[in-house]
Parts: C-alpha cells; sequence; structure tokens
C-alpha cells in the first residue's frame, strides 16, 4: 500500500519548486471555478427539494389520496386523487406504446440496420425527436387525435409515448450495443434463427440496461406538464379510470393551474401535487439507479 | 464490430447425406425470421412517420393564419386576437432573449462540473456528482415553475431593484439591468439555466471523456499544471461536441413552456430590459389556448409551427456536432 497523504505532499512540494507562482495561481482559480459550479448546482436542488418536502408535506392525508379535487380551489379541503390515478394511468398508457415499439425500432437499428443509410437517418432522426418541444407534441397530439376524437386520457398518453419513443430507442440501442457478439455467434451455431436469437438471447442479456433505460424515460414523461394541457380535458375534478372517454386530470396539470392562482390553499394544493409527482418521479429514476447498478456488477463479476 | 454475416450460416446449402433442412429449420421460421426484421423496420420507421406527421399535421391547421399573414406572421410584434392581428415577433424575441440568458448562466457552472467531474473530482466523489445532476434533471419542469413563481421571483425583485438602481447610470448596463418586476426576462433565463445544466454537462462530459489518455499525460509530462492540461489537451480536442452540447441545451431552453409561462409575466414586449416581463412562443400557447377558438387557435398551433421548425434546425445542426465526436469515440 502506498500512503497516498505522503504522496499529495511530495506532488506539492514538487509542483511549488517547479512551477511559477502565476501558473500555480491560475491553476488554483481554475479549481475554485469547477468546484464552484458543482455548487453552484446543487444549490438549486438543494433548495427546491427543501422547499417541495417542507411546503407539500403539510397537505398530504389520507384524503389527499383518496377524495376528489374540491369544486372551488381556493378554499382548503378535498384530495388529489384523481390527479395521482390520471398521471399513473396516462404515463402507462404511454410506457405499454412506446417500450415495445423503442425496443423493436432499436433492434433494428443495431441488428438489422447496422450502418446502413436507412438505420443511420432513423438514428439521427431519433436523436432529433428528442430535440422535439413537449409542447409541440402536445400540439401535434391535438391536431390529429383530439380534433377527431375529442379529449380524454389517452391524447395525453399518445402525446407522452412520443416524448418516451426516441428515447427508449437510444437508450435501448445503446444497451444492445454492450451484448457481446459471441453470445449471437453461439445461438446460430445452435441453429437458431436470428429472430429467435435476438428475442431469447440478445434482449434478455441486455434485459437490466434496457429497463433502467425505459425507467428514465417515464420518469421524464410522469412529469411532462405541456403536452398534457389540451388534450387531456384537464379540468376534471372526479376520479376517471377510463383513459378513452371522458376528462381526465394529472399531477403536473393540477401543480400548473394552482400555482397561477393567488390563494393560499390552492398554492398548498400545488405544492402537494409537487411532492407526490417528485416522489413518483424520483421512484423510477432511483430504480433505474439500482436495476444499471446491478446490470454493472454482474458484468464486472 | 458488426455481427457476422447470418446469411452464410442460414442460407440453404447442400449438406452430404440429407438436405439440411433440420439443421436450418423449418419454412415457417424462415418466414418468421423476415416478417420480425419487417416489423422491427416498421418500428424504427416510426420515428419517421411521427416527425412527418408533425410537420404535416400543424402545418396544415396553422395554414389560415400563414396565408393570412404571411411573412408578417414573423416580422410583426403586434398580436391582438380580438382585431384578428397576429404577429409573433415579440414571443420569438422573448423565447430568444430568455434562452440566451440560460446559456449565459448555464454554460460556464455546466462546463465547470463537467471537468470536476471528469478531470478534477476525487476518484469518490465522481459518480455521486454525475448522480446529483441526475437527479437535477429529473426534476420535472413544472416544479421548478412553481418555486420560480411563488418563491424566486418574489425574493429576487428586491435584488433586481438594487441591481437596477446601482446601474442606472452606467450607459449599457444600466440599459441591460432595468426594471424591477420579480416575473421578467431574467427570472425565467435563470430558471431555464438550472433546468438546461444537467443536460450540456452530461453531454459535455461524453465529449470530454473522448479525449484520449495519452493527450494528458503528454501535457502532464510537459509540466503542465491540470488547468494548462485542460486547456491544452482536454478543450482544444472536445471544443466541437462542447459546442453541440450547448445548441442542444438552446434547443431544449426555446421548447420549454410551463416553467417559462409560470415566471416570464406573459407580457409581450420587444425590450433589452431584463428585468421587464416578456412573453416566449411555448409560453403564449400554453396560456392562450384554453380560450382560443378559429384562428387565434390556428395562430397558437402556427407558434408551434414556427417553434418545431427552429428546435429542428438547432437540433440538427447540433447532433451533426456531437455526432463526428461519437463516431471518433467509438473509432470508426
Amino acid at each position: 500500500m502506498t500512503d497516498l497523504s505522503f504522496d499529495r505532499e511530495a506532488e506539492r512540494l514538487l509542483l511549488e519548486a517547479t512551477t511559477s507562482r502565476s501558473r500555480r495561481v491560475k491553476d488554483r482559480l481554475a479549481s475554485v471555478w469547477m468546484v464552484g459550479s458543482v455548487v453552484v448546482a446543487v444549490v438549486p436542488l438543494a433548495i427546491v427539494v427543501a422547499y417541495v418536502v417542507a411546503k407539500g408535506a403539510s397537505a398530504l392525508s389520507v384524503d389527499w389520496f383518496t377524495k376528489d379535487l374540491p369544486a372551488v380551489t381556493r378554499k382548503a379541503g378535498g384530495g388529489m386523487g384523481p390527479a395521482i390515478v390520471g398521471t399513473l394511468l396516462i404515463t402507462a398508457g404511454a410506457a405499454l406504446m412506446a417500450i415495445p415499439l423503442g425496443v423493436l425500432g432499436a433492434v433494428y437499428l443495431h441488428e438489422y440496420g447496422g450502418r446502413g443509410r436507412l438505420a443511420g437517418l432513423i438514428r439521427f432522426m431519433a436523436d432529433v425527436m428528442t430535440g422535439v418541444p413537449s409542447i409541440v407534441m402536445g400540439l401535434f397530439i391535438y391536431t390529429v387525435f383530439t380534433l377527431r376524437f375529442g379529449l380524454m386520457g389517452f391524447g395525453g398518453s399518445l402525446a407522452l409515448a412520443c416524448l418516451m419513443l426516441p428515447i427508449i430507442i437510444r437508450s435501448t440501442e445503446e444497451m444492445l450495443r454492450l451484448v457481446p457478439d459471441e453470445l449471437r455467434q453461439g445461438s446460430y451455431a445452435l441453429g437458431n434463427r436470428q429472430w429467435r436469437t435476438v428475442v431469447t438471447v440478445v434482449l434478455p442479456a441486455a434485459f437490466g440496461g434496457i429497463v433502467s433505460g425505459v425507467m428514465l424515460a417515464i420518469a421524464r414523461a410522469a412529469g411532462e406538464t405541456a403536452p398534457l394541457v389540451f388534450v387531456i380535458g384537464a379540468a376534471a375534478r372526479s376520479l376517471n379510470t377510463d383513459l378513452f372517454s371522458g376528462n381526465m386530470t394529472a399531477l403536473s396539470v393540477q401543480i400548473f393551474s394552482n400555482a397561477q392562482t393567488p390563494f393560499a390553499a390552492a398554492q398548498t394544493r400545488a405544492w402537494g401535487a409537487a411532492l407526490t409527482l417528485i416522489a413518483i418521479v424520483f421512484l423510477f429514476t432511483i430504480l433505474a439507479r439500482v436495476v444499471s447498478a446491478r446490470v454493472a456488477r454482474r458484468h464486472n463479476a | 464490430m458488426a455481427s457476422p454475416p447470418v446469411d452464410e450460416l442460414t442460407a440453404p446449402r447442400v449438406v452430404p447425406g440429407g438436405d439440411g433442412s433440420a439443421l436450418l429449420g423449418s419454412g415457417s421460421s424462415r418466414r418468421g425470421d423476415s416478417l420480425f426484421r419487417w416489423v422491427a423496420l416498421l418500428a424504427g420507421l416510426v420515428v419517421l412517420a411521427v416527425l412527418a406527421l408533425i410537420a404535416w399535421s400543424t402545418t396544415k391547421e396553422a395554414w389560415p393564419v400563414f396565408r393570412e399573414e404571411g411573412l408578417s406572421f414573423v416580422t410583426s410584434d403586434t398580436w391582438i386576437p380580438a382585431e384578428g392581428k397576429y404577429g409573433a415577433l415579440a414571443f420569438i424575441y422573448g423565447t430568444i432573449l430568455s434562452s440566451l440568458i440560460a446559456l449565459v448562466l448555464a454554460v460556464p457552472v455546466s462546463l465547470g462540473i463537467a471537468l470536476y467531474a471528469n478531470e478534477a473530482a476525487p476518484r469518490r466523489l465522481r459518480k455521486p456528482v454525475v448522480y446529483v445532476m441526475d437527479l437535477l434533471a429529473a426534476i420535472p419542469s413544472v416544479v421548478y415553475g412553481l418555486w420560480g413563481v411563488l418563491v424566486l421571483a418574489p425574493a429576487i425583485q428586491p435584488v433586481y431593484r438594487s441591481i437596477s438602481d446601482a446601474v442606472g447610470d452606467v450607459p449599457v448596463l444600466g440599459w441591460l439591468f432595468n426594471g424591477t418586476s420579480g416575473r421578467s426576462f431574467m427570472t425565467a433565463g435563470i430558471i431555464l439555466a438550472v433546468m438546461i445544466t444537467p443536460i450540456i454537462t452530461s453531454l459535455s462530459r461524453e465529449v470530454i471523456a473522448t479525449v484520449p489518455p495519452a493527450q494528458r499525460e503528454a501535457a502532464y509530462g510537459m509540466g503542465a499544471t491540470r488547468w494548462e492540461m485542460i486547456r491544452s489537451a482536454v478543450l482544444p480536442w472536445s471544443r466541437g461536441g462542447i459546442v453541440g452540447a450547448v445548441m442542444l441545451g438552446l434547443g431544449r431552453a426555446m421548447g420549454e413552456t410551463i416553467a417559462v409561462a409560470l415566471v416570464i409575466g406573459s407580457q409581450a414586449q420587444i425590450t433589452a430590459h431584463l428585468f421587464e416581463p416578456g412573453d416566449s412562443m411555448a409560453a403564449v400557447i400554453v396560456n392562450q389556448f384554453g380560450e382560443a377558438a378559429g384562428t387565434h387557435r390556428a395562430a397558437l398551433i402556427g407558434l408551434g409551427v414556427v417553434l418545431f421548425v427552429v428546435t429542428i434546425v438547432v437540433n440538427v445542426s447540433a447532433r451533426s456536432i456531437v455526432g463526428r465526436f461519437d463516431r471518433r469515440m467509438r473509432g470508426a
């Protein structure tokens, strides 16, 4: 074992002996900048989370999860049940569409398309699609779906699915890339066709990584507001578990509308909804971390 | 490495003493193979289809306004739905100004974090730094908006007031740092900066990670300090990729809706005074859509089209730049 503290001391002495003062000062300043940047980024995270927890906790109760939204937003009372259910259902609907499409798309890109021109185009466009503003996705679903079929939770699912799709495609492709070719060759050697190889060998091998990418996509989608505002009928106050008919509301939309009011009760409700939403989003983010950490451990072992 | 050519293994061939069909699978399995390939291809094509559909359907809905207003849709700043006047220049200006403020604030911080996490941090701190940035990125934008409108805006108003008093007589500064509104271009820029920092950081980190170790060691071998190593080895190598990362951050900032809608003040005006309220394209869409009908609604969708085109242009250029680094990293 080397004594690290000795090494550092020696390094410092060497530096002082060989480096001019102005160069050392510049180096220190750069370090201050780098550490300072981390601090500057951590501070808002800490402040925002602290506020949400402190102000949101008082809104939580049994009623919060079970009761309908109050008819009059400026008065206290009522709950957030319909919005919690709405967020979960709309996001689940989006995931059910985006996951199979995204994984299959990634299978095409990596297992079939490879370096071909079409695969290159799809890959590039998937990257570009991640940059399409979520409000534009909302307008898109409004024009192609809501104008024809009316307001419903499913419109929100479609919009969120469009946001999740490119994320899942790209993260899944990265994971397929990590599957060693020897596994594929082994499967071919056993007489498996390519599709069986993909389904029974490649996808299971990449499963952990794919799940982790999917979780992150879900976390991102669950917090989206803009694409939902005008496609789900967000003014709904009572519980609706049918994605395909009737107005539905969601946590993010409730935060948005309650934050715009000057009433204390509504603002408390917004903080409570924010706390609930952050809890859901962090849960998925941390799950993704745990899954990917476990996968990494298995790879290293 | 690409997969081996499958055809060699599966193509029909004559095997002495048999037709080899047992080895090669039944005909239905072969059909399964091409079916699976097609299904996967279709899934991939959904991306192209969705992008094309976005462009087509939104443009179609907005067409009445585009036809009526022509170029003045983007060159006029008179937006009076009641009189049928739709000029979006003030919103475009607000989108650009708030995003630029966000970049000015976020780029130095993001670069600092990326360099810290990749070059300077003690090994045991590197993962936590990345982890915190992930959490920062995970917080929904509406939550930043909520915090911005209820906490930041009222708290920062006196700060704006004293800054604007202090520099009021200085030529350029007094012009920029003017106004006393808590909900303003500046507040929107600050919130946006917090939101795009994780994106710029993580992409810059990926680019910085492609710097060959030999370059670093060469710089150190010449007696460079860490900063000199960063300036002479890391930054020149990753400059292009960092520009791409910054542009992706710009694209995200321009499209961000909810947080901006809550804190920018919703007052369309073109002014250089950063502490005064303004409005942005995305914010106007979400704020006015509910009560809009007919041409007004078409005009709001038209704003969406403009936003779509601008972000596509920014993203395509950014991705082309970052893509070059991706290829270099993979050694192709």
